[in-house]
């Protein structure tokens, strides 16, 4: 279970506060006014920066003395997900170890995620050689082959249409699904929010709401998502 | 979004770096601020200065603020020209008009003369047409100099500025119908003023210690800057507090200057790549096109008509040079190579140093790695000089010590090419490496290492083909037995063998091109890989 | 990659020479010990009858060569230095540093008597301005003739090289206190001041300058080597600056007997006869066979002009003061 107890962060005149719970396995969509502080909340969670107080723990125990990458959790960013200059294997295979430090049957495990999201033989690829979707699935590749319990995506297939983004809503449900994760996801599209089900954070106004009930939230939204969607 | 927070946490702070960039940090301040202290402290008396030192430091200004102002201003056209235009051998131009700036400077001023010298060939044109010849000893002779050495700097650091500029931009301006002079103002001009100064700067601070073509071109006495009075007050008088002194004074001016300048900071990315031609709609004009043509064309012909008079006179007498003439380019070339090593080190655990420190410490890392643009390299001798001779024998260390100076020369040019590509990495790039808890050496291997390949190449170019032309750190350390090819360049000179030393000369420019364009070259094939 | 890197300096540096034959170390100029100077021959001539190892050390040239023994000081492991010239021998002296030489300089072959207990000459030279034939008919025939001409020159400059500080100290000797109107009758006349012999000769032998200065042996180099008799010195009525590069013993050396025997050896054959055509420069002590015919023709001074040792070093600085002041503007 991700808890985050009592945080607010604060930088400058920006601040954001957040205090509650998403239980294990809950598939959870961010979304909120550009600027409110989505990304940024994402980051705290995954340890680049500190929050000025509070304590972000899972299965209770603190994350803050950990670094982002010993925290039980991988991220997936909007775009530079992948370094340019590896292929696309060396590129999954560090997800199994961040020195590529892999036998055999670590490279045949890098070559079966590649496999499960349909990347099958492309392993010798440098990631300029892929589609945008395509390259958005190396990086779900290396999600499912690190199995950790939290998934935080921010944004990562804004740049994809319409119909590869269901897409690839559908492979992190199928990933999330077979490592058991709890997903949050950053968004901007109230649709891939409703397919992604589950219960929402809305952040906006200096404020990440407690998850709601995706269905519900978006049935009857309150003020500050009613002018975000263009409703008010 | 993460960068909104600054640096982020989390990332390797490796102790490797730490003691890697302490020691290059402890390095560098020793063979420059601790030279220095050496040399004062084997003075005896205090030192005071005369009016002749204060005409030394007025000539030194005055040369050096002229030199990089004529530098950059001829600089613009050329670089706006090179930015714009495709021709056949534009790679090719912008790679030869790096020669100047990692000339010896006995070459230069000789391949100079050739072409603006009293018999040279301006001058013989000029009489055929009745003229006399043109006197070029004398201030506008030093800027001269000074210029032919550090245009082509100014035009790379400008070009690069040029470059930066998204082709988007150029794209909307055409879009939106304006015209050369709106995209100057709007487009161009900002550029300008962020990229000038700093450019500016780094000439300033070389044309401060040249001291060599200063008295030559300079015509005596009154080319005096703050280096020879150096020279006068160590060789001539043996007064060391004073040679500590104005060196000191030296390093003063650098540091004024360096504040001056301060809010626009130095020219950043030396590295990039400038094989790109951005794309420009508009300057199709008759004008335009001539004004462009005029401009590389003027520059290829300044500075290249040194080169290539250098080329005719050496070229004869390439073949019969003496064995030991080749025993000294094989000695120079690994002086060269273990010089590029060591640059790279210190430069590269420079940087790694300054990107994780804050505030004092990252300033203070940035200053120490451009001190030695500002530290005249007799101080850097003699201090090293009384350095070592208690605990060694100076003459056994005579290459290495050689290859060390020689990194420390290159250093500035080197850590300003890398460490904005490393920030860069750092903040494109870091946050997924952390996030997969990349850290040390797998951090470094798969991560920092691909995306400084260019800045590196480039840097291990000039470190290499600088130390390749250097005379090192001169002669207090030298070895009749190990003598490098500028040694053995001056030897040939000082036993009247000038049509050896041409050829000697040729070899020296051809050995640091070559070096340079490889080093450089293999960073971009390796950065497009 | 530092590790290649530290290899690589260690096998640059110099082996160690591990062996039981003692070490003479002379610390001397560049050129003396370059490929083209005396150094390769002297050394093989020595070592051939010392049953040592001599080692020669260069230090830049003549005018640092000073500097480095008071940089060393009484720590220095030199022996021998070799190449001062009587314009610094005295603020050697000064030093301390130095022991007496205890040879009697009898047949010296030098214009002017050799009293210097400290320091034995080796060779020696006068300084002149050098022209060519071809370009030039009529060279002036003195100091105040070439001021009132024309034509261009080219000097070194005194604070980095020994000529210059030679012709320093030939105006001083020639004019007195007229020294700083004769070089400020020549300002117009100087085309340029290098830091160094090697620039200025270089920049002459391109048809820079119609004068250069330099010594009057300097033609011997091209007539002998060359086979190109066009250069020539032009004699000077008010007499020629002689330069006498000596060579002197530490007092601290740790090989007196064998730093004897080179300052001896030195005077002899085996030294004197590889000077003429390496160093160019006459040597202290004809050698049996002569001189080479190129040495014939050249200008032999009738005047000799030569602050003794203790005068030469109060000179200097007055001299400098001069020339900053008639040249600096």
């Amino acid at each position: 279970m991700l808890t985050l107890e009592g945080v607010v962060i604060e930088q400058g005149a920006f601040r954001l506060a957040a205090d509650w719970s998403v239980r294990a396995g809950a598939l959870v969509p961010v979304v909120g006014p550009s600027g409110a502080g989505k990304s940024t909340l994402l980051s705290v969670i995954a340890g680049f920066f500190p929050p000025s107080s509070g304590r972000v723990l899972w299965d209770g125990k603190d994350l803050s003395p950990l670094e982002p990458g010993a925290r039980p959790l991988s991220i997936v960013f909007q775009d530079n997900n992948l370094f340019p200059h590896l292929t696309v294997a060396q590129n999954v295979g560090l997800g199994l170890s961040p020195g590529l430090k892999l036998d055999r049957a670590g490279w045949r495990r890098v070559e079966d995620s590649l496999g499960r999201v349909g990347l099958q033989g492309l392993g010798a690829r440098k990631p300029a050689a892929l589609s945008g979707g395509q390259q958005s699935r190396v990086a779900l590749a290396r999600v499912l082959l690190r199995a950790r319990p939290l998934m935080l995506l921010d944004e990562p297939f804004a740049a994809l249409g319409p119909a590869l983004r269901a897409e690839m809503l559908g492979l992190v449900r199928d990933v999330a699904a077979e490592t058991g994760a709890t997903v949050l996801m950053v968004t901007h599209e109230p649709r891939d929010a409703l397919r992604l089900g589950g219960e929402t954070v809305l952040v906006a106004d200096g404020m990440a709401a407690a998850p709601t009930e995706t269905a519900a939230l978006f049935d009857a939204p309150p003020e500050t998502l009613r002018a975000y969607l263009g409703e008010g | 979004m993460a960068g909104r927070f600054g640096p982020v946490t989390g990332r390797a702070r490796h102790p490797v770096i730490r003691i890697a960039g302490g020691a290059a940090a402890l390095v560098v301040a020793a063979l420059t601020l601790g030279t220095l202290v050496a040399v004062a402290l084997r003075a005896d008396g205090g030192p005071s200065l005369g009016p002749a030192d204060w005409a030394a430091i007025r000539f030194t200004l005055i040369q050096a603020v002229l030199s990089a102002v004529f530098s950059v201003l001829l600089a613009v056209p050329v670089a706006r020209a090179l930015a714009r235009r495709r021709f056949p051998g534009r790679v090719l131009l912008v790679t030869l008009l790096g020669a100047p700036f990692i000339l010896p400077t006995i070459v230069a001023v000789l391949g100079l003369l050739a072409v603006f010298g009293r018999s040279g060939i301006l001058s013989t044109a000029l009489g055929w047409v009745g003229l006399g010849p043109i006197h070029i000893y004398g201030l506008h002779g030093v800027v001269l100099a000074h210029v032919f050495f550090n245009m082509p700097l100014a035009v790379r650091l400008i070009l690069q500025g040029w470059l930066a500029i998204p082709a988007e931009r150029f794209r909307l301006a055409a879009s939106l119908g304006m015209g050369p002079r709106e995209v100057f103002r709007r487009l161009e001009w900002p550029m300008l003023r962020a990229v000038v100064p700093g450019a500016f700067l780094v000439i300033f601070l070389v044309c401060t210690t040249s001291f060599a073509v200063a008295l030559t071109l300079g015509g005596g006495p009154r080319g005096t800057t703050v280096e020879l009075a150096i020279y006068q007050a160590f060789r001539f008088e043996f007064d060391l507090g004073r040679a500590a002194l104005l060196s000191l004074i030296q390093f003063g001016i650098c540091a004024v200057a360096a504040v001056a300048v301060w809010r626009v900071s130095l020219p950043s990315g030396l590295g990039g790549g400038l094989g790109r031609v951005v794309e420009r709609w508009g300057i199709a004009t008759p004008g335009l096109r001539a004004l462009d043509a005029a401009a590389i064309l003027l520059a290829a012909l300044f500075l290249l008509t040194p080169l290539a008079l250098i080329v005719i006179r050496g070229a004869p007498g390439l073949l019969s040079l003496p064995p030991s003439v080749l025993q000294a380019t094989f000695r120079s070339l690994v002086v060269a190579l273990c010089s590029v090593m060591l640059t790279l080190a210190l430069a590269l655990s420079l940087a790694l140093m300054a990107q994780r420190a804050r505030g004092l410490v990252a300033g203070g890392t940035e200053a120490l790695a451009s001190l030695s643009i500002a530290v005249s390299p007799l101080v850097i001798g003699t201090g090293l000089f009384l350095l070592v001779y208690p605990f060694a024998d100076p003459v056994r260390l005579a290459l290495p010590i050689t290859a060390l100076v020689n990194a420390l020369m290159s250093l500035p040019f080197a850590y300003r090419a890398i460490a904005p590509a490393l920030a860069e990495v750092e903040t494109v790039r870091g946050p997924l490496a952390s996030s997969l808890g990349m850290r040390g050496w797998a951090r470094m291997r798969y991560m920092v290492l691909p995306a400084l390949a260019r800045p590196m190449g480039f840097a291990a170019g000039l470190a290499a083909a600088l130390s390749m032309g250097d005379l090192g750190v001169i002669a207090l350390f030298a070895d009749p037995g190990q003598v490098t090819l500028p040694m053995q360049l001056y030897a040939l000179m000082g036993s009247y063998r000038m049509e050896q030393a041409a050829s000697t000369a040729l070899l020296l420019l051809a050995c640091s091109l070559a070096l340079f364009w490889i080093f450089d070259r293999g960073g971009r094939m390796r950065a497009d890989a | 990659m530092k590790l290649p890197a530290i290899a690589a300096l260690a096998v640059l540096a110099h082996p160690a020479i591990a062996q039981d034959t003692p070490v003479l170390r002379v610390l001397t100029y560049d050129s003396f010990v370059s490929e083209w100077g005396p150094g390769p021959q002297i050394e093989a001539a020595f070592e051939e009858t010392c049953g040592c190892d001599l080692q020669l050390v260069a230090s830049g040239d003549g005018a640092s060569l000073l500097a480095r023994v008071k940089l060393e000081g009484e720590r220095s492991d030199a022996d021998v230095i070799l190449g001062l010239d009587t314009n610094l021998t005295a603020d050697a002296a000064a030093t301390g540093l130095f022991a007496e030489h205890g040879v009697s300089p009898d047949g010296l072959a030098l214009p002017v008597a050799w009293d210097d207990p400290l320091f034995l000459p080796y060779d020696w030279g006068y300084f002149a301005f050098v022209y060519d034939r071809t370009k030039l008919e009529t060279p002036p025939a003195s100091l105040t003739a070439l001021a009132e001409s024309d034509l261009t020159v080219i000097i070194q400059d005194p604070r980095t090289s020994t000529p210059g500080l030679g012709l320093l100290m030939w105006v001083e000797a020639a004019f007195g206190d007229d020294a700083q109107a004769w070089w400020e009758a020549m300002a117009a006349n100087i085309l340029t001041v290098t830091a160094g012999w090697s620039e200025a000769y270089g920049l002459f032998l391109d048809g820079e300058a119609d004068m250069v200065l330099s010594y009057t042996t300097s033609p011997a180099y091209h007539i002998i080597a060359e086979g190109d008799d066009t250069k020539a010195a032009a004699p000077f009525a008010e007499g020629h600056y002689l330069q006498v590069e000596v060579a002197g013993k530490l007092a601290n050396t740790d090989q007196p007997e064998l730093a004897d025997a080179f300052l001896a050896f030195m005077l002899t054959e085996g030294f004197q006869s590889v000077i003429p055509e390496t160093n160019w420069m006459y040597p202290a002590v004809m050698p049996e066979g002569g001189l080479a015919d190129g040495f014939d023709g050249l200008v032999t001074p009738e005047t000799a002009l030569l602050f003794p040792a203790d005068e030469a070093d109060g000179e200097r600085e007055t001299a400098m003061q001069k020339w900053l002041a008639a040249l600096a503007r």
